[in-house]
């Protein structure tokens, strides 16, 4: 059974790692549904969010074959229960439509949203939040007229409490004390 | 800034320390990883690189193949030969395209081979300029890793990388692209083999708890079966699987591009799996109560029906590639390590015993095979020449020393179930990728590779033509590569599945061919074309005792179905010995 899975992928800053993403992705036939790049915790290390649906056998394997590539340092699956996760909307609604009584007030209010812009023309609206939740404040604002909407992928934090430098300095401590002990053969 | 010029090599001395071209420094790293051969082909944007190459001759010995595809796969063969990665050069645009097949079969066969592809002057890239290609794009799907490079102190770093990612872990094909400007201008030369990535991690700690859980099965075991793949030769396990063998007493199957990894003749080797392979190990597989496979992929030509495939069997997966276990075949135990250290760990932990009755169910088997497909294929005593036939002869007549390379069909898995091996990396082929048109750059990379062996090169008629300009390659370096084309007047394998399912409807697969002896003639290379049963031993030995190269055109009987088959979709238990 499909379900929704959150990657985080932690690589080296080199270019052309997206691309080798997702030529993972694209042989299995899974798409993304959002995707989110930016620097890490970690200086010089880069970090993707990525979401897909596809089934927990699946995603299994293409973990591994993401970990796999050569600059990529580690990959987290996590289903949703496992991260705190965020996406961000922006509204451009014409200013006429949702001037008349107290509607704006309202639906900023219950929908926790940011007022960012007033003009003549256009109110422009900020929402932080779930899909689901950006998804309803979109539809209460269509009656009104949207000119514009736009969408963040997912941004996320793991629960876990093992964080990646750990993962790091245990990788790295494994492969000097190999490194010095063990030829390489070939 | 204190600049002083030498006459002999135009180094030039900055601060005191020597300064040398990128093309210079690309030569001096291959030197510095022990590089000896070369093969390639020349072109505007990799000119800087050869014209240097000259100032190396009797260090680097450079190979000119008369295409790129067929240097790919010669460094690749050589490496299958020598265990030392592959070189690689082309140039940029249609040359590094002309690579992609050679890369990729080398990706999906494990092999490493470092390809060095020449890119336009850095200032052009993205302009679609004269022989522009981002082969960096094209070649990503198909490499272990890639990288371009702009600039030319960037050189000895990116190259030591390259070597280090090819040879460690499971091995592969990388591609460096390096810019003309990066080839010209100058640098100072250092250079430090690579032994440490922070992203990349091919020494993985002994999972020890898991060899252990496996020694114990293997101790309970009443049918085990060891599958043995190309792992055990690329982590040079040969020895180890031998012991452990011996010492547990079980019997050992091999895929494709395990064999030779076992000795042919050994009394434990039950023969070759999946869908050509033979009778015992396929059908045996689904009674097999224990599964050790080790280096080796489960790929589908190997397993048949996955939904039918060994269900009565533990499984235990000793893998160096994590991404391989559980892909195809859900495993019980998996073991992400090297095969060898796996090896070395599990023999003193399992116990010395022997399993005669299962062996003798592979006995049986091979009686039945013997009868039924084996005797006809290796032993005719009318009608037109069998392909098996010559393999068997040659095989008798090479007492299992040569090293067999074949091209790809049903002379390649001719030479696969006939040849028998004594010799670890004897068997050159195509495995994963199935790449017509390998065999005979192959061949030439293996000789040149392995000079002290006799090299046969088992072709059919439709491959040898995808590769035929190579012969221009074993005329100029006058490489003693003996050819056998095993000639059906058609693309054998594709008639064979027209045959079987497809009505017989032969569409495109017959061909009309020219005359090989005397093309080889016209490249220097005696030869000899044979279609009486009554001469072929002569034949073989006149090719054998021949000191330069040699063409055998054997005409073999025209329809030939090579059997056994796991039919596609079948199960292994249902492979077939007639049709």
């Amino acid at each position: 059974m499909k379900q929704e899975f959150t990657i985080s992928l932690f690589t080296e800053d080199h270019i052309g790692i997206l691309n080798q993403i997702t030529i993972i992705l694209t042989r299995r036939q899974i798409n993304v549904e959002s995707i989110t790049a930016s620097e890490s915790a970690v200086k010089g290390v880069q970090l993707l969010t990525i979401v897909v649906r596809t089934t927990s056998e699946m995603i299994q394997k293409v973990a591994r074959q993401m970990e796999k590539l050569v600059d990529v340092l580690k990959v987290f699956v996590h289903t949703s229960d496992q991260i705190i996760y965020q996406e961000i909307a922006l509204f451009k609604v014409t200013t006429k439509g949702l001037m008349s009584g107290n509607i704006i007030d309202n639906i900023v209010r219950n929908h926790h949203a940011r007022i960012l812009e007033v003009s003549p023309e256009y109110v422009v609206l900020e929402k932080t939040g779930h899909k689901t939740e950006i998804t309803d404040l979109l539809s209460q604002l269509e009656p009104y007229g949207v000119l514009q909407f736009a969408r963040s992928g997912r941004v996320a934090i793991t629960k876990q409490v093992k964080e990646l430098n750990v993962y790091l300095k245990e990788m790295d401590e494994a492969n000097r004390v190999r490194s010095e002990t063990i030829e390489i053969t070939y | 800034m204190k600049i002083e010029k030498e006459t002999e090599h135009a180094i030039v001395h900055v601060n005191g320390q020597e300064q040398i071209t990128g093309a210079e420094a690309l030569l001096q790293c291959l030197l510095e990883e022990g590089v000896d051969t070369i093969f390639g082909y020349p072109g505007g944007a990799i000119m800087p690189v050869y014209d240097k190459l000259l100032d190396f001759t009797g260090r680097l010995n450079h190979y000119l193949t008369r295409h790129e595809q067929g240097a790919a796969h010669a460094a690749q063969a050589y490496s299958m030969v020598t265990g030392k990665p592959g070189i690689c050069f082309a140039t940029s645009g249609p040359g590094a395209t002309n690579l992609v097949t050679g890369i990729a079969n080398a990706f999906l066969d494990s092999v490493p081979v470092v390809f060095i592809t020449a890119q336009v002057t850095s200032g052009l890239i993205g302009t679609d300029a004269f022989q522009e290609t981002d082969i960096i794009g094209v070649s990503m799907p198909v490499t272990k890793w890639n990288c371009q490079v702009k600039k030319p102190q960037d050189i000895p770093d990116t190259i030591a990388k390259a070597f280090y990612i090819a040879k460690t872990g499971r091995p592969g094909p990388v591609l460096i692209d390096i810019t003309k400007d990066a080839q010209l201008e100058k640098l100072c030369f250092k250079y430090k083999k690579c032994d440490y990535i922070r992203s990349y991690n091919p020494l993985i700690p002994l999972h020890i708890k898991a060899i252990e859980s496996a020694a114990i099965m293997i101790n309970h075991a009443e049918k085990p079966l060891i599958l043995a793949g190309h792992g055990v030769l690329l982590s040079r396990a040969e020895k180890e699987l031998k012991a452990f063998a011996e010492k547990t007493g079980i019997p050992v199957a091999s895929t494709l591009m395990g064999l030779s990894a076992f000795p042919s003749d050994h009394r434990l080797f039950t023969g070759m799996l999946g869908m050509h392979g033979n009778y015992g190990p396929n059908l045996l597989t689904n009674e097999a109560d224990l599964i050790i496979a080790i280096g080796m992929r489960f790929d589908d030509r190997v397993t048949g029906n996955l939904k039918k495939y060994a269900k009565k069997a533990t499984i235990i997966h000793i893998e160096i590639d994590e991404a391989e276990i559980n892909k195809n075949v859900l495993v019980d135990v998996e073991i992400n390590n090297d095969a060898k250290e796996v090896l070395k760990y599990l023999i003193p932990l399992v116990k010395e015993n022997s399993f005669e009755k299962w062996i003798r169910e592979f006995r049986i088997c091979d009686k039945t095979e013997y009868e039924k497909v084996i005797k006809e294929e290796t032993k005719p005593e009318e009608g037109d020449i069998k392909m098996g036939e010559v393999v068997k002869l040659v095989s008798d007549l090479t007492k299992g020393e040569a090293i067999i390379v074949t091209d790809v069909g049903q002379n390649q898995m001719y030479a696969a179930r006939y040849y028998k091996f004594s010799n670890p990396n004897s068997l050159v082929t195509s495995g994963g990728m199935g790449t017509m048109g390998f065999g005979l750059p192959a061949g030439i990379g293996a000789k040149v590779g392995r000079p002290d062996k006799p090299v046969i090169a088992f072709l059919g008629d439709g491959g040898f033509q995808m590769t035929i300009q190579e012969l221009g390659t074993i005329l100029q370096y006058k490489v003693p590569l003996k050819i056998i084309i095993l000639n059906n007047n058609y693309l054998g394998m594709v008639r064979q599945w027209q045959d079987m399912f497809f009505d017989k409807r032969y569409a495109s697969t017959e061909l009309v061919n020219p005359d090989f002896v005397m093309i080889a003639k016209a490249f220097g290379i005696p030869g000899k074309k044979v279609v009486m049963r009554k001469e072929l031993k002569t034949a073989l030995d006149e090719m054998m005792a021949a000191k330069g190269p040699y063409l055998l055109d054997v005409i073999v009987e025209k329809e030939g179905n090579v059997f056994p088959m796991v039919e596609p979709g079948s199960s292994v238990s249902e492979v077939r010995l007639t049709y």
